[in-house]
């Protein structure tokens, strides 16, 4: 299979970028798309041009690296997986893709397709955790939990931290994000003790970062890479709710 | 070089106990004095990183990936090991000590292992106690499940996600320290040097790969969880990032590298297929609960799958292994199909394959069962190969998946440098020349939450805090060593790319020194590898500068580093006259082509230490002696 690839070239944060476009040839169609973009990175290496710089790692779909928006979708156009879980028998021979970063404000674009989304790990610094200092713990089967709340929790839990919600909402919000981790441990009994103080801080910082407000479209599920649906909004705004109505949290 | 493994006396099972009374405490108002840096942010290095900054010292944590939360222990799928019992199956401390010494193929240090048996119950507490959803019975119990090389159930596991979930326990937990300012994060930051003031490790040279700024750290300690090294081979099941530069140039500087040829290879990944591919991805290992491999019983059986019959078939685990069958160790299961495919009867492009096959498992317990318990595996295994495996069987293969080798470590998990500690993948001390499944991330986790934060804390009581400046001599020689080197890089402007380098190392290693290796094939190995290496300063080609984000000069140090560490994998395997664990020396085998061990001789770590640029270096050795078990030859028929 033979592509063109129009790929969004970014000197800098500071500088402004634009589309270059760049041919893949003889591209076999269950190579996938970073595999792809290797092979044209060791071209352009050879032709004394800048390789394309473009976050990756785990190339198996969990650790949430990867990052390219694909054809105006992030991650790409199949259901449920990550821009490195995107093979290349998904386009057509001769197509002309297009390869942009996750555009939000608050993912400022550091190079290329590289973003930096370090105010998802404010949000976690903010709340996203049980205090539980290691030692401390109990006999583990001294609280038990229902295999429902388990396997819910896990749901919410697989969150990977892509930041694919954001880059598809038209309003840049991180709500997705933050009700799978407020979700995952909201459910569990070790998590109840925070659980409105983390609503609130979880929120504050998710403001204070600047994302948006959810405007209910759903755009953020459709693109989740993990499945993480937005029934789990719901249960932000509902913890939300009732810990504004409840409590504060104490200044510091 | 000096080895003091410092096993504290008394009997095994009280010796941890023990040794936690010897060491020296550092008091609370005290810890706030201290400074401690951790390079890596995975299981070992964030745990560590969020337990020492629980305690009140002040932790530098760094990370080359954009976010702590993306180490690549968040990969492992399978499990984590426990001594739990709670099957009421015959588990104990000690069983889970033995059969982790018995996997290791008897090449671990005893006081070691049994100690991380002694801590597997700790862990699993503490992770549900941070919110890790582990699987759950109906009555809300914790779940296990079987894995390779035991024959109790004491895995304990997140869906197929297991790494991950312990992974976001470990980072939720680093968090919180970060928020309450006890830990200072510096993601997008890459180890680059290690810093020694008088024979102690003081501190390490960065690199920032967003601005390419060059800086150095000092501390009172220096702790290594920076995991393996197994991309050496270009192909392997790591993320495309992990890198041995950290533990490499720690081992330049001083640090022994012990048994660099015990690498594992897995039995259960998608095979390649084709020379575009950039990693290998593993099925976990827990497949091998109900599926079942299988082969043709005749070369060059071309017939698809399902037209080949029960008679045509052959169960080759259950028929070499019959009383462990599918659940065979990592290694015997990966050269037993190794050598079906050897013998002509693998399936798949280019026969390097077999099938794992669940036809049996749906069967019996229903396509329901079978897909709560692995979907997100057979999704996985759909995304890349396009095939649905509740209809056809699965294809794998082995693949490099971890590496038992590391930098040396004693008891307290200090190297032989004095304040420099290493945790987890990275070290070498407790699975011996062969891991068994769901018992890396108990190590990591062990390691980091559990032993590191008693040990170090002795060594800090004796250093009463002579924390070295950035602006000391070998601060300054470090720093200037480390830009210079980038200055090469960028100059030497040659024609080939780093790819193309790293590709052809992964190449000679994987022929020469994976699963089967012998004398000849390795001596041409290190000659390959010394051309290839020489070749790669005169020739490669690395784009770019180095005040800004370039991935390729990211690339091009960790290669450097590869194309040395290959050689010295070669030179342990070539001394290393015995098969043993996943080290199968062709010189050494049984008729039935079983591992020879020679225990008269090999019951050792052998220790590299580092002589300068192309200088061979001395293989020391630390004595593995076992007071508890009997070394018996490792049957699992």
């Amino acid at each position: 299979m033979n592509f063109k690839l129009k790929v969004w070239r970014q000197a800098d944060q500071n500088s402004s970028g634009s589309f270059e476009t760049y041919e893949a040839k003889n591209v076999n169609a269950n190579q996938s798309f970073m595999e792809v973009l290797d092979v044209v990175n060791d071209d352009l290496t050879k032709e004394g041009k800048e390789p394309i710089a473009f976050d990756h790692d785990c190339r198996e779909g969990i650790c949430g690296t990867c990052s390219c928006v694909i054809n105006g979708e992030p991650h790409g156009p199949e259901d449920k997986v990550t821009s490195c879980q995107v093979y290349m028998r998904s386009f057509q021979d001769g197509e002309t893709i297009t390869v942009e970063p996750f555009r939000a404000k608050p993912f400022p674009i550091l190079k290329d397709l590289i973003t930096d989304r370090s105010a998802f790990d404010k949000i976690i610094q903010a709340g996203g955790f049980i205090s539980v200092n290691t030692g401390q713990a109990p006999e583990a089967n001294a609280l038990p939990i229902g295999r429902e709340t388990a396997e819910l929790a896990f749901d919410a839990a697989h969150c990977i931290g892509c930041g694919a919600c954001v880059a598809a909402c038209k309003n840049s919000s991180a709500m997705l994000f933050v009700s799978a981790k407020v979700t995952h441990l909201g459910l569990l009994p070790q998590g109840q003790p925070e659980r409105n103080r983390r609503a609130l801080k979880m929120v504050d910082v998710m403001d204070a970062q600047g994302f948006g407000g959810c405007t209910n479209t759903g755009a953020c599920e459709a693109v989740c890479p993990k499945g993480i649906p937005v029934e789990f909004i719901s249960r932000l705004n509902r913890d939300y709710l009732t810990a504004s109505l409840m409590e504060r949290p104490e200044s510091e | 070089m000096k080895l003091d493994p410092k096993i504290p006396a008394g009997p095994l099972d009280k010796k941890w106990g023990s040794h936690r009374m010897n060491l020296k405490l550092v008091n609370p108002a005290n810890k706030r004095k201290y400074e401690v840096i951790v390079v890596g942010s995975g299981l070992g290095g964030g745990a560590a990183s969020a337990s020492l900054a629980e305690l009140g010292y002040n932790v530098k944590c760094f990370c080359f990936q954009d976010s702590p939360r993306r180490a690549h222990s968040i990969a492992a799928q399978g499990g984590i090991n426990a001594a739990k019992n709670y099957q009421n199956d015959g588990d104990s401390i000690k069983r889970l000590f033995y059969d982790t010494i018995k996997g290791g193929d008897f090449r671990a240090r005893e006081a070691n292992v049994y100690r991380l048996a002694q801590v597997s119950i700790n862990i699993i507490d503490q992770c549900a106690a941070q919110g890790v959803p582990f699987g759950r019975e109906y009555g809300g119990l914790l779940a296990n499940r079987s894995f390779g090389g035991a024959q109790v159930s004491r895995t304990f596991y997140s869906r197929g996600a297991t790494g991950q979930q312990l992974l976001v326990g470990a980072y939720s937990a680093l968090s919180r320290q970060i928020g309450l300012g006890k830990v200072q994060m510096f993601p997008r930051t890459e180890m680059l040097d290690l810093i020694l003031v008088d024979g102690h490790a003081k501190g390490i040279v960065t690199r920032n790969l967003v601005t390419g700024k060059i800086e150095t750290h000092m501390a009172d300690a220096v702790i290594l969880g920076t995991g393996g090294y197994g991309n050496v081979f270009y192909l392997s099941t790591y993320a495309r990032g992990s890198n041995a530069t950290a533990i490499w140039r720690a081992y330049k500087k001083g640090a022994g590298f012990a048994n660099p040829c015990f690498t594992q290879i897995h039995p259960t990944c998608i095979p390649v297929s084709g020379d575009y591919q950039s990693k290998l991805t593993l099925m976990s290992e827990s497949l091998r609960n109900d599926g079942r491999c299988w082969v043709p019983k005749a070369v060059g059986d071309k017939r698809a799958a399902h037209e080949i019959p029960e008679t045509d078939r052959d169960y080759y685990l259950e028929r070499m292994y019959p009383s462990y069958g599918n659940l065979a160790p990592r290694d015997i299961a990966s050269r037993a199909a190794k050598r079906v495919c050897d013998e002509g009867r693998g399936v798949g492009p280019g026969g390097l394959g077999v099938y794992l096959d669940f036809a049996d498992a749906i069967q019996r317990l229903g396509e329901k069962t079978v897909r709560e318990r692995y979907s997100n595996l057979f999704d996985m295994y759909h995304e890349i190969t396009g095939e649905n495996a509740y209809k056809q069987p699965m294809r794998i293969y082995p693949a490099i998946h971890y590496t038992m080798g590391g930098l040396w470590v004693d008891y307290n998990l200090m190297s032989n440098i004095p304040g420099l500690f290493v945790l987890g993948e990275a070290n070498f001390s407790d699975h011996g020349a062969n891991r068994l499944g769901a018992s890396a991330l108990m190590q990591g986790l062990a390691d980091g939450y559990f032993v590191i934060p008693y040990t170090i804390g002795d060594y800090l009581a004796n250093q009463k805090q002579k924390r070295p400046t950035a602006d000391c001599p070998e601060a300054q020689a470090a720093e200037k060593a480390v830009r210079e080197e980038i200055k090469q890089l960028l100059s030497i402007n040659g024609t080939k790319t780093i790819n193309e380098y790293h590709k052809e190392l992964g190449k000679i290693l994987w022929d020469h020194c994976g699963m089967a290796r012998n004398k000849a094939g390795l001596t041409q190995a290190i000659a390959e590898i010394q051309a290839l290496r020489e070749d790669f300063w005169k020739n490669v080609k690395v784009p770019g500068e180095s005040n800004n984000l370039n991935q390729s000069l990211e690339k091009a140090g960790r290669v450097a580093d590869f194309l040395e560490l290959g050689e010295l994998l070669c030179r342990d395997a070539l001394e290393r006259e015995e098969s043993c664990g996943c080290h199968l020396r062709e010189e050494y085998q049984t008729e039935e082509g079983e591992c020879q061990r020679n225990d008269a001789q090999f019951a050792h770590a052998a220790v590299w230490e580092y002589k300068g640029k192309n200088e061979i270096p001395v293989r020391h050795i630390e004595l593995m002696t076992y007071e508890e078990i009997h070394l018996t030859t490792r049957s699992y028929k």
